[in-house]
């Protein structure tokens, strides 16, 4: 059946007058979204709960730790407003001690070397994320693979994501970040004033068939791969060996986990 | 009607300039924050919400309260309020005007403020809440604008404007129920996470909104002809009543937080308690502020409670006390502390700027502009009828 121009003006009109159009257009553009392909497969394309282990033998000196951070903070273009300005500072992955990150299990008897023990923290990539329940426009989401990734362009930058997280894993730009760039990655957006921030495991790279960069930067420190997948070096870690994560009460669950006894074996 | 708010005393237009300057500064401070970022407020990565969000959840209650003047008059049939229920419906549109423009001015990213309708979130508790607020402030526009038209006319309103009222009892309640729960359900966050906040935001709603309905009706008496409370009705004291018993239900809920924290001694759950009242790792900010609101709120309920109610001066001064009682807890403390200690259990104080606080009496000033044309057209109103 053919139709003129007439007509179906006026069928579209009708269509539209009955609010019907608006819908089409959704309908259309849904359909457009459950086709779509990702035209790189990836590091991981099938992984279904991606996760990382903190080998803590592996972390000994302050480089262990800084040659971590820097690869991070060189390619994702995060800016330091230096020592004076930390009520604004952004952090993607950064140390703090043993004491702080695990809060809580105060032990009294513990001697201050213990206490003040450095610990690798980043966004923890939770299963059940408060981030992504809280955030009212999906800014931020959680993909198949299990990372909780963010979209800086679609946030409003309401903070209660920063709210919702029990990790203190979420920084928000307070300011204009670009005048304190050390120097701008091209590969990777610069974010703009008003919008939340956070470790989002590198999805960039793994789209690239990368590593997330703090991995390849830890030498051996840092383990990153699919929990579901039983053959992967972090399935063996978790599985068997003695590992703690950062306030499992909450329920989250947490997909970093610390390997504590090392080597040894716990 | 709208006309009866261009003519006025010297006194009236005062006012109204006064709250233009203040809007002014409020505005000027804001293209400021707008441009370089919320960096211009004292929040920090640790106390992410600051007097803002504080303001938008006190003010939720205000504008919830009107139902305490809804629900006797229109459900019980309690005709003592008659005069006094545009006021309430009233203070509950500028109230939730406020609370709009209060998370308009605390987002990072305004204009990108309406992806929260193109990209609805059904799981998000921010969602259900701007559907509540937006809801309310329709209803109670509708029903206010619509029964002062028809009283002007004397006729009585329209039949739906009636169903509305009824919707909006339990409107009133999802409001502020809501808003507890945006706190309430998040974890980590030990000083919210408590089942009884929806009833303590609502028992503390109906103490404060209700106070400041009072205060300002009193202030109405005095500056125009029209008196919400003639001699012989006793509409206030009645009120009155209901402040006392919302308020001796918010201490009372309050107390069982702090019998939960520190009976069952779990470090968790007392921190935040000890932070305000009596300080945490050496930071002690919000303990004068905590302990003037507990001062505050005993002095008012023993006011209320004692026959020193229906004291021409006490009465003012016990309503004030309740009121402010309630902002400090709920506009100032509950907010902040709700971010101490942070998630690292390291204290991270918050000092608001001089332009954050511009900002905040900017909006009140928008609100109280707003209130005064209302209510100038309502007291018109009601002016006109009396002759």
């Amino acid at each position: 059946m053919s139709i003129n121009r007439r007509t179906f003006l006026r069928r579209a009109g009708m269509l539209t007058a009955l609010g019907l159009g608006g819908s089409f257009v959704i309908n259309g553009a849904v359909e457009a979204a459950a086709e779509y392909e990702p035209s790189k497969k990836g590091l991981f394309p099938n992984a279904k709960h991606l996760a990382m282990v903190v080998d803590m033998s592996k972390f000994k000196t302050e480089d262990d730790f800084n040659r971590v951070i820097q690869s991070c903070v060189s390619i994702h273009n995060i800016p330091d407003f230096g020592k004076d300005d930390l009520k604004d500072e952004i952090k993607w992955i950064w140390s703090d001690d043993y004491e702080h990150t695990f809060s809580g299990g105060d032990n009294d008897y513990l001697t201050d070397d213990f206490k003040k023990l450095p610990f690798m923290v980043a966004c923890n990539h939770c299963e059940n994320p408060p981030c992504v329940k809280a955030c009212p426009t999906g800014a931020t989401f959680k993909r198949p693979d299990g990372i909780v990734d963010m979209d800086f362009h679609r946030c409003i930058g309401c903070r209660f994501c920063m709210g919702a997280c029990p990790f203190g894993a979420r920084s928000f730009n307070y300011r204009d970040p670009r005048p304190f760039i050390k120097k701008i990655d091209p590969d990777y957006p610069t974010r703009t004033p008003g919008v939340v921030e956070k470790c989002i495991f590198c999805v960039e790279r793994l789209a690239d068939g990368l590593m997330p960069a703090c991995v390849e930067a830890s030498k051996g420190g840092l383990i990153f791969g699919d929990l579901d997948d039983h053959t992967s070096e972090v399935w063996k870690i978790v599985s068997s060996k003695f590992t703690i994560r950062r306030k499992t009460e909450l329920g989250t669950q947490p997909s970093v986990y610390y390997l504590v006894g090392g080597e040894s074996h716990a | 009607m709208l006309e009866k708010a261009l003519t006025g005393s010297k006194k009236y237009w005062a006012w109204i300039i006064f709250l233009l300057a203040v809007i002014a500064v409020g505005f000027m401070a804001y293209l400021r924050q707008f441009s370089y970022g919320l960096g211009l407020t004292g929040m920090s990565r640790d106390v992410s919400w600051g007097l803002y969000i504080a303001q938008f959840t006190f003010l939720v209650g205000v504008a919830a309260s009107a139902v305490m003047l809804v629900t006797p008059y229109y459900l019980h049939d309690f005709k003592k309020f008659g005069k006094m229920v545009i006021f309430g419906e009233f203070l509950a549109v500028s109230a939730v005007i406020m609370c709009i423009l209060f998370i308009f001015v605390d987002v990072g990213q305004p204009m990108r403020i309406l992806n929260v309708l193109l990209y609805p979130q059904l799981h998000s508790v921010m969602f259900y809440d701007m559907c509540v607020l937006c809801g309310y402030l329709a209803i109670n526009i509708l029903v206010g604008w619509t029964s002062l038209a028809a009283e002007r006319k004397g006729v009585h309103p329209p039949k739906w404007a009636h169903t509305l009222v009824y919707l909006s009892v339990p409107w009133a309640f999802s409001i502020h129920t809501v808003t507890a729960f945006l706190y309430s359900g998040l974890p980590g966050r030990h000083f919210w996470l408590t089942a009884i906040m929806a009833a303590r935001f609502l028992a503390s709603a109906f103490a404060a909104g209700p106070a400041l309905l009072v205060i300002l009706l009193l202030i109405v008496r005095k500056v125009s002809d029209f008196d919400p409370d003639p001699p012989g009705v006793g509409a206030i004291q009645s009120l009155v009543k209901i402040i006392r018993y919302a308020m001796i239900a918010n201490v009372f809920f309050y107390i069982c937080e702090v019998f939960t924290a520190f009976y069952s001694g779990i470090p968790d759950e007392m921190a935040a308690f000890k932070y305000v009242f009596v300080g945490l790792q050496g930071h002690h900010s919000l303990v004068p502020f905590m302990w003037t609101a507990t001062f505050l709120a005993f002095l008012g309920i023993a006011l209320l409670v004692l026959p020193t109610r229906r004291n021409k001066v006490l009465l003012p001064i016990a309503l004030l006390s309740i009121f402010f009682a309630n902002w400090i807890d709920k506009g100032v403390v509950l907010i902040i502390a709700g971010f101490v200690p942070n998630s690292f259990d390291r204290v991270t104080e918050y000092f608001p700027t001089s332009n954050e606080i511009s900002i905040v009496l900017g909006v009140y000033a928008i609100g109280f502009l707003l209130l005064t044309i209302l209510y100038k057209v309502a007291i018109s109103v009601r002016e006109e009828q009396a002759q």
